[in-house]
């Protein structure tokens, strides 16, 4: 027995120390999530205001104020998702619901796929070429936004096309034995069973855009002065940075660290809520998707597959 | 029975959502276009050699500007690897705790923590490594300035983290209970298990998720633009250095329209491109071998 | 009462890609009788009732060949109209598949897609299907209620209300009641038989009593082949085929 003893010795001693690094690590996560907030939050909280957040920066009082970088987070927001969200939702539509050729539609994700690997960065360049400069847009909100809009394409189609699977068959048969048009049964039974994938979908999409700073600094702007939302030549032209970009402005060209903490607060507040709601729709979605894969036992064939 | 119609609304919406989804190959179509196009003339200009193996960037410089990305590209590998060796360990284990370990409730209660700090923006990272991590790395390592790779990669090891922890914890997680109900039945202790029976089992989705984590951090610029450094020196530990992101970060809102030193950004994007684009394809092959097995 | 056909079908092929799964189906399917296809599971009766309506289009790669009429004309000609096709050839599939939409709009669905948006013609469509299917009595009070809350049974009857509602020639029933509690399918049965003097009516059914019970003829499919049509008295009191002999005296399937 005693010769045994060492190598179990040496076994819970290794056990032991997987099971310590394992607790470690998890909480070396929450640790880190702990103190990033509640850094953010104790350099940031002093300086927030309501009148910070519903004032714009006033050079002569010497004081910030983040009106404007809240309304061209909200405007970036709202264009890049109506330009992303019929072509996103349209494609997956498309590849769920009509497309035949396998490979067209391995094509589509893998270029998707793609979409979602490329650096924003690299979105960054290509906003510059493309919709600054080829299309005429010059720095603007707008040139940002259609940027966005590709890259969030990805997140869009991906959602919108699992919830579109988690549709039962047996609806779209209903509607078309009824003698229903396929584009008449995905309007009427397809789509609305499949809302809330699309809205988690937005959701995230809206969370990377709020969270972006790299494209739109170099096909937004960079201005922290009040744009022109009243008419539409004014949003059209409108210029400037959104929270995240204006975060990087004052901290790293200004050095105005307290603006910087203080915009760091409402981004990350900002991008906590948008991952409680995403949380929220996607709960929804995940039942569904679990309830297609084990079906209750009601439904379940009788007699083994069909005659 | 009628006629069959030719009905317009129906061809319409079918054709239109058909444009839709080829859209996606469109701008990837674009997008490669675009970034070759723009980024070839620098290459050719300066010497495809020169640029890719040149030691030295020196755009600025008025009377001989000098574009020669290594240590750029070596950075972005130093980098990456750093981040790699630190983070995956870490995010691997805390996959194994969320999936295996921790009694479900605190699982349950903990991978929230992994979704938040997914969702915090770049810039916010960089704002609290250059207030907190760059300050203490100058006291504790006594640094004429904190700022640098050894910043940066501690940087991208907690990005990287989140989607490290997610796609291993999805791997883990999908091992079939049957194989570690037997590795127990043989007498092996829970945490043998895990290492010998269910990581492997998980390993093509393990691999996934560091190539992704990869992918993320070559393709960072905001955060490490805030904690680098940005001086385009070979790499070292403790030195500041300039990634290949944010080499054209730095520089693009001052680089002149058709000087050479933009076109140049543009030529450091294209071999961007093409680094992401070759992780890309690795990540493909992993995702579809895990597929497979 | 003479018998007339209102579906043909001569030569019938039917394949899934390389597999073979209808060979040679000829029939004549009266107008206003219930018709039963019986058979082991496997044996084609359903892809059979899913050529009628061209159900089987949804999956990729199936294709037919012969001659299959209704009324004289050819489903699977390329100019036929399949919606058309589809809103005179009703079907009530095996698991009850109500939308999630309310009582009233689930039958109101088919009328609408047809071009009916008359509120008052649709307030009178949906009773009467709902009369026609037994099932008026039961959900009236509550027509604006989630389709899903239904019972089961309530939710098929449901199913061929909504089927009825676009006032189909032909009624197609996929096992319609195998998915249900014996009350709720005895219900069914006796609907079936009353919509007779309506509709053409066309079941597979795995249940063979139920096919004695309300079926005028019997038709017996194995291996894709339809082995014997006739009277349903006369197939189960005397076939004459000795494998549909083997079939209702219960030797296999």
């Amino acid at each position: 027995m005693a010769r045994n003893a060492r190598p179990a010795l040496r076994r819970q001693l290794y056990s032991a120390a997987v099971r310590l690094l394992v607790w470690l690590s998890a909480s070396v996560c929450c640790c880190l999530l702990a103190v990033l907030i509640g850094y953010i939050c104790w350099r940031g909280l002093p300086g927030l205001s309501w009148e910070l957040l519903t004032s714009e920066e006033s050079l002569l009082q010497g004081t910030a104020g983040l009106l404007p970088s809240l309304l061209n987070t909200l405007c970036v927001v709202a264009v890049s998702l109506a330009a992303a969200l019929p072509l996103g939702v349209g494609a997956a539509i498309y590849l769920t619901e009509y497309a035949r050729s396998r490979r067209l539609t391995a094509a589509v994700e893998f270029a998707s796929e793609v979409l979602s690997g490329i650096p924003s960065i690299l979105y960054a360049l290509v906003g510059v070429i493309v919709f600054c400069s080829a299309l005429g847009l010059q720095k603007t909100l707008l040139a940002g936004s259609l940027t966005l809009a590709i890259m969030t394409l990805p997140t869009i189609l991906r959602t919108t096309q699992e919830s579109l699977r988690t549709v039962p068959r047996s609806y779209r048969e209903g509607a078309l034995s009824l003698g229903s048009g396929r584009w008449r049964m995905i309007a009427t039974v397809v789509l609305p069973s499949c809302v809330d994938g699309i809205v988690t979908g937005c959701i995230l999409a809206a969370g990377r855009v709020v969270g972006e700073s790299a494209v739109l600094m170099y096909t937004a702007g960079l201005s922290t002065a009040m744009q022109d939302f009243s008419t539409i030549q004014g949003i059209m032209r409108a210029s400037g940075s959104t929270l995240a970009v204006a975060l990087y402005v004052y901290a790293k060209e200004r050095a105005d660290f307290a603006a910087a903490f203080a915009a760091a607060t409402v981004l990350l507040a900002l991008s906590a809520l948008i991952n409680l709601a995403a949380r929220l729709a996607g709960r929804r979605l995940g039942r569904r998707q679990r309830r297609k894969k084990h079906p209750a036992a009601l439904t379940r064939r009788q007699g083994g597959p069909h005659g | 029975m009628q006629r069959a119609k030719i009905k317009p609304a129906e061809l319409a919406m079918r054709l239109l959502l058909l444009v839709c989804a080829l859209t996606a190959i469109a701008f990837v179509l674009l997008i490669t276009a675009y970034l070759i196009a723009a980024g070839l003339p620098a290459i050719r200009e300066v010497g495809l050699a020169s640029f890719l193996l040149g030691r030295t960037w020196d755009s600025t410089n008025a009377s001989n500007p000098q574009f020669g990305i290594l240590p750029l590209v070596l950075t972005s590998v130093y980098g990456a690897a750093g981040a790699i060796v630190l983070g995956v360990p870490v995010g691997f284990f805390t996959a194994l705790f969320l999936a295996k370990a921790a009694p479900r409730p605190l699982a349950a209660a903990i991978r929230p923590v992994v979704g938040l700090l997914a969702g915090i923006p770049s810039v916010v990272y960089g704002l609290v490594g250059m207030c907190v991590l760059v300050p203490a790395l100058r006291s504790w390592l006594d640094l004429p300035a904190g700022d640098g790779l050894l910043a940066s990669i501690i940087v991208l090891a907690v990005m990287i983290l989140p989607s490290v922890i997610s796609l291993s914890e999805a791997a883990l997680a999908s091992v079939p209970r049957e194989y570690e109900e037997a590795s127990l039945a043989l007498g092996a202790t829970e945490a043998e298990t895990w290492l010998r029976v269910s990581a492997p089992a998980a390993k093509s989705g393990i691999a996934a998720a560091v190539v992704l984590g990869v992918g993320r951090a070559v393709g960072e610029s905001m955060a490490i633009l805030m904690v680098a450094g940005n001086v385009p020196n070979m790499p070292g530990l403790l030195r500041s250095v300039r990634f290949l992101t944010t080499g054209i970060a730095i520089e693009m809102n001052y680089a002149a329209p058709g000087s050479l030193q933009r076109k140049a950004l543009f030529s450091i994007g294209l071999v961007l491109f093409l680094f992401i684009l070759l992780i890309n394809i690795l990540l493909h092959l992993a995702v579809r071998r895990g597929r497979e097995a | 009462m003479a018998e007339r056909t209102i579906l043909a079908a001569r030569d019938l092929d039917f394949y899934y890609g390389e597999v073979q799964a209808l060979r040679h189906i000829s029939i004549n399917i009266p107008a206003a009788r219930v018709t039963a296809f019986i058979g082991p599971s496997g044996c084609g009766k359903s892809t059979f009732l899913r050529t009628i309506n061209r159900m089987n289009d949804l999956i990729p790669a199936a294709r037919a060949a012969g001659s299959l009429t209704f009324r004289g004309q050819e489903i699977y000609a390329p100019d036929v109209d399949v919606t058309d096709l589809r809103r005179r050839v009703g079907m009530v599939f095996q698991k009850p598949n109500p939308f999630p939409m309310s009582v009233y709009d689930n039958v109101a669905y088919g009328p609408r897609t047809h071009g009916i948006r008359d509120r008052r013609r649709l307030d009178l469509i949906v009773e009467e299907s709902l009369r026609a299917a037994a099932i008026w009595d039961e959900v009236k009070d509550r027509l604006k209620k989630s389709a899903m809350s239904l019972s089961g049974g309530q939710q098929q009857r449901l199913c061929i209300a909504r089927a009825l509602a676009v006032e189909p020639e032909v009624l197609l029933m996929d096992e319609a009641t195998s998915a249900l509690d014996t009350i709720s399918a005895a219900r069914i049965e006796d609907l079936t038989l009353e919509l007779r003097e309506r509709f053409t009516i066309v079941m597979v059914t795995h249940n063979m009593q139920q096919a004695a019970r309300i079926s005028d003829k019997t038709a017996f499919f194995l291996a894709g082949e339809l082995i014997e049509f006739g009277n349903t008295e006369r197939i189960f009191s005397m076939p004459r085929d000795k494998r549909t002999e083997d079939y209702i005296t219960g030797r296999f399937g």
